[in-house]
């Protein structure tokens, strides 16, 4: 039984394994559908659209997917901390409706700086309490956890409806967010949607100089991958995953606000709604991995508004359509993260 | 003989015992034991939910798989019977077709969907169920030309299930047979059936490997069973049954629409009925079907009640009223899937043992502590 | 005789309903190197992941440095000063060589000294410094692995079969740099499944089967008796080496 030795014989450097084709199948399908659209100008407004609507759907499900990685905790409440942030949006809209109808850039960048923030406090508290409640007496065990953070999400949808009613809210964008901007001959993108993208890289970029770049991201990156390991290096990857999970409702309450903006109606059905694109997403890239989350975020907003634009009947289904097929190619994902 | 029609599945409790044999009492008798049309409408509600109810309990209780997509398989059946019915009219033969077809896709749908996600991981499953289910009723609600739409399907049944159809000349117990109480004893019977069947499936060896794979998924693999077949043929069965519940929820309701078959509550509803009544027992689901069924329909009358009670004093008030009902059921559902993981069936089962083993040691003088 | 580093006593282990380890004693002196022998499926791995309580002990305690840790949570238990190198290597593969030490190394920075040192005990290590650890193969993520117990100085390190899959050449710097760790002065508790290397490291031995220890005693001593070899490990002589 000592002949265990040998083989696997030092082989030689490989080069770093960046996957490339994930990366390319986006820009693919957007280059495909260029001639099916037919008109350069509409394609750009779409585009940009998807753009936005994938950079928001990305701040949503990026703490998700973390999550799960972390501590294989898998947050079907996560919907409702958008329908929170959405919702906390009011509180700063309706006293501050001055500065929204302010024809001043500085006001309106404001009110919505405000908004982010409230929404984020709130949401991120919110997280810290469903954590504590909620999910810690259910860790390891998947059906319980599922059921649990469904019955939590019951519970705050409702507590919203206590507090703001039941029927639609329609919020008013600040002045100099309405309306498009004219970025060439024929072509125009809504301002919003430049602004949902410019955030939306904002956050992205922060995120990855956070994980690449600072102790906390190091140990995320290491306990999603292998959360013993990092245990057994001295850390305790509780705390982590409490501020990981802290910190992902309330980028799911930052992604509310926007999508609140983006559809400029609020219901509290909203989170759960989207929750349902955020598995999606989270399937597609792969569950835990962060690279797999934004490129799937960006395939499904651009699969979504190109066949809403083509073939409204099919949009419906497309993105099913969309993780089937991803599925097909790889079943744990673009990116599977490799767990131990 | 009974122990034959129940799979040898026996309710192992006598408080158990006569709450299911009051439950069958009452359901059989429901159309002579009460009158009016709420009654019935209760009854006939309690069968159809619990033939649905057992059906999931198949996947959630004995395969531990959790799926949203049960309503939308509900949905498939109720659809199918109801498309049937009302563009080929009110024949027997439009309805067998019918029911025939929505079957059939239920179990292929659910065929696919185990087969693309029964495959890689269990929460995959869970995550992709609410992603078609959600699809499927945005489906159902857009093409309004095939479903109604939003609006929903209105279609006549046959003949002899119409108010109007009087089966006898007399009325019997005093009360006149007409087509809504054959229908009645239709839903009930085929309601009855289905959960027998039930029964017998999960009392088989089919059964008894979906509950070791349930346990411990990684010995049944290396037992040699393949999981992904046994998974994908629980969750075809499991879907069959909600079609055809949901066929009997169409006959007797005669209109179908995504609020009655395919809404995300309902859904809540079925897995809250199931975690109530205690999963992995399919008399839990009889059970919590029942108590659920009834608490829906007469509860938030009270809470209403309640609520203007309480309508001077602001806030208390707005959590009281009648459309607070589901935060109330959230709280009892985490509450009961923290504190009643195997809900009132396991209750009562673990309430009796623990009775019988007491008596068994009084009277052996206490010697044998681990005899159960 | 000073107090072991490491004591271990009437130590039980389950893993869901299996009763793995079942009374295991034995204590590690500080200073020493002690190798655990056993074959497969003895319980080896178990005992150690149990020491860093990544499995709970059910019964029994374990003293480390004088404290209890039976009962202790992982972490508390490695920032007691306990490195653990496991079977696997658990190299995080999506960061960098130098990432991975990064977070071994709990001061926050890599210590310069520390690191030349590594280099000399792991020269090939300079070239893969900033590749993805998931890009490298066998023996580079054992040195990894290895040298992320190293970077600091930790009072007890476990090892678990280093040399597993590697080839012999690989295998001689494994032990050389074992015994440049042995000279350091640290302690360590090795488990080992290459007789030849454990013989040329260890000082103390102990045998484990079935989840017990059936055999304590100077390595020097089972080095030199080859029946009790056969009847402990099953080794004909030397045959395999
Ligand atoms: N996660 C687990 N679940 C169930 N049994 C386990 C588990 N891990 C180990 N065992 C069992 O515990 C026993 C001891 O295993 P252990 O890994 O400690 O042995 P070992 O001495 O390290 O063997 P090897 O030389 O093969 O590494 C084995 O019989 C093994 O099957
Ligand atoms: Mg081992």
């Amino acid at each position: 039984m000592t002949d265990r030795t040998a083989e696997r014989e030092e082989t030689a450097l490989a080069s770093p394994p960046i996957d490339w084709i994930p990366i390319l199948i986006p820009v693919a399908v957007a280059l495909i559908a260029l001639p099916l659209i037919g008109s350069f100008s509409t394609w750009v407004t779409l585009t940009v659209a998807a753009l936005a609507m994938g950079m928001i759907i990305f701040i949503m499900a990026s703490g998700l997917t973390l999550v799960f990685g972390l501590m294989d905790v898998i947050n079907f409440g996560h919907g409702v901390f958008i329908s929170v942030g959405a919702y906390m949006s009011l509180l700063v809209l309706r006293p501050l409706t001055g500065w929204v109808e302010s024809p001043s850039l500085a006001l309106n960048i404001g009110v919505l700086v405000l908004c982010i923030l409230v929404a984020m406090a709130v949401s991120g508290m919110f997280g810290l309490v469903f954590e504590r409640l909620i999910i810690r007496p259910v860790y390891r065990q998947h059906l319980k956890q599922i059921l649990v953070t469904m019955g939590g999400l019951i519970i705050i949808e409702q507590l919203l409806h206590v507090f703001f009613g039941g029927s639609p809210i329609t919020i008013a964008l600040p002045q100099n967010f309405r309306g498009g901007l004219a970025i060439g001959p024929d072509m125009i993108v809504e301002r919003y949607r430049l602004i949902a993208v410019v955030i939306g890289v904002a956050v992205f970029l922060a995120m990855m100089l956070v994980l690449n770049r600072t102790r906390i991201g190091l140990l995320v990156r290491a306990g999603v991958e292998n959360p013993e390991m990092v245990e057994a290096l001295g850390y305790r990857i509780r705390r982590l995953f409490v501020g990981v999970f802290a910190a992902g409702s309330a980028l799911a309450g930052l992604g509310g606000v926007m999508w609140g903006f983006y559809q400029q109606t609020l219901t509290i059905g909203m989170g759960l709604q989207v929750l349902v694109l955020i598995f999606i997403v989270v399937i597609i890239g792969g569950l835990g991995s962060i690279g797999g989350c934004l490129i799937g975020s960006l395939l499904v907003a651009l699969v979504a508004n190109y066949t809403a634009f083509l073939e409204p009947k099919i949009a419906l289904i497309s993105n099913i359509a969309l993780m089937l097929v991803v599925l097909m190619w790889r079943p744990q994902g673009l990116y599977p993260v490799v767990k131990v | 003989m009974l122990a034959r029609i129940l799979s040898g599945d026996t309710p192992r409790s006598p408080i158990l015992t006569v709450a299911l044999l009051v439950i069958l009492f009452v359901l059989t008798l429901a159309p002579f034991l009460f009158s009016g049309a709420q009654p019935l409408n209760v009854a006939a509600k309690i069968c159809v939910f619990i033939l649905l109810v057992a059906s999931y309990d198949l996947l959630l209780g004995y395969t531990g798989i959790v799926s949203f997509a049960h309503t939308m398989f509900f949905g498939i059946g109720g659809y199918g019977a109801a498309i049937a019915l009302s563009r080929l009219g009110p024949s027997w033969s439009a309805l067998a077709l019918g029911i025939f077809i929505a079957i059939a896709v239920a179990g292929m749908v659910a065929l696919v969907i185990g087969l693309f996600s029964l495959r890689v991981r269990a929460i995959f499953f869970a995550m992709i169920t609410l992603a078609v289910a959600t699809a499927f009723l945005v489906l159902a609600s857009q093409l309004s030309g095939f479903t109604g739409g939003e609006d929903g399907l209105n279609y006549s049944v046959p003949e002899i299930l119409r108010p109007s159809f009087r089966l006898f000349e007399q009325p019997i117990f005093g009360t006149a047979v007409n087509g809504r109480i054959v229908t009645y004893y239709i839903v009930f019977f085929a309601a009855l059936f289905g959960f027998l069947l039930l029964l017998r499936v999960v009392n088989s060896p089919f059964g008894s490997v979906l509950q070791a794979i349930r346990e411990n998924e990684f010995r049944a693999e290396a037992l040699g069973y393949p999981v992904v077949v046994y998974r994908s043929i629980a969750s075809v069965v499991s879907t069959m049954m909600a079609a055809l519940a949901g066929v009997l929820l169409a006959l007797w309701l005669r209109y179908t629409g995504p609020d009655t078959t395919l809404s995300f509550s309902i859904m809540i509803d079925v897995l809250l009925m199931v975690v109530i009544g205690g999963m992995g027992t399919l008399y839990g689901a009889a059970i919590g079907a029942t108590l659920m069924i009834i608490a829906e329909n007469y509860l938030p009358a009270l809470m209403g009640k309640l609520g203007e009670a309480a309508a001077g004093i602001p806030l208390v008030s707005s959590f009281l009223s009648a459309d607070r009902w589901l935060l109330w059921l959230g709280i009892l559902f985490i509450l009961s899937v923290y504190f009643f993981p195997t809900g009132i069936v396991g209750k009562l089962r673990t309430l009796w043992q623990d009775r019988k083993s007491k008596a068994t040691q009084k009277r052996d003088g206490g010697t044998t502590g681990e005899a159960i | 005789m000073p107090d072991p580093l490491l004591t271990l006593e009437g130590v039980h282990t389950h893993i869901g309903r299996y009763h793995i380890l079942q009374g295991v004693d034995f204590e590690v002196p500080r200073g020493s190197f002690t190798v655990l022998l056993g074959r497969n499926g003895a319980g080896k791995t178990t005992t150690l992941r149990t020491i860093m309580g990544l499995w709970k002990a059910s019964q029994g305690n374990i003293r480390f440095a004088g404290q209890d840790m039976t009962a202790r949570p992982t972490p508390e238990i490695a920032a007691a000063g306990i490195a653990y190198i496991p079977e696997n290597m658990s190299v995080f593969s999506g960061l960098t060589v130098r990432e991975n030490l990064l977070l071994a190394a709990r001061a926050g920075k890599i210590d310069a000294t520390r690191l030349e040192w590594i280099f000399s005990l792991f020269p090939a290590m300079q070239r893969f410094f900033g590749s993805a650890a998931g890009t490298l193969s066998g023996g580079q993520k054992q040195m990894l692995a290895i040298a992320r117990a190293l970077i600091e100085p930790r009072d007890l390190i476990l090892v678990d079969e280093p040399t597993k899959g590697l080839a012999p050449a690989i295998v001689a710097n494994m032990i050389k740099a074992f015994r440049e760790v042995k000279n350091a002065g640290a302690t360590v508790l090795l488990v080992e499944q290459n007789f030849m290397a454990a013989k040329m490291l260890g000082d103390a031995v102990a045998v484990m089967d079935d989840g017990r220890i059936v055999h304590r005693g100077a390595m020097a001593e089972l080095a030199a008796d080859h029946a009790l070899q056969h009847r402990l490990l099953g080794l004909h002589m030397d045959a395999h080496q």
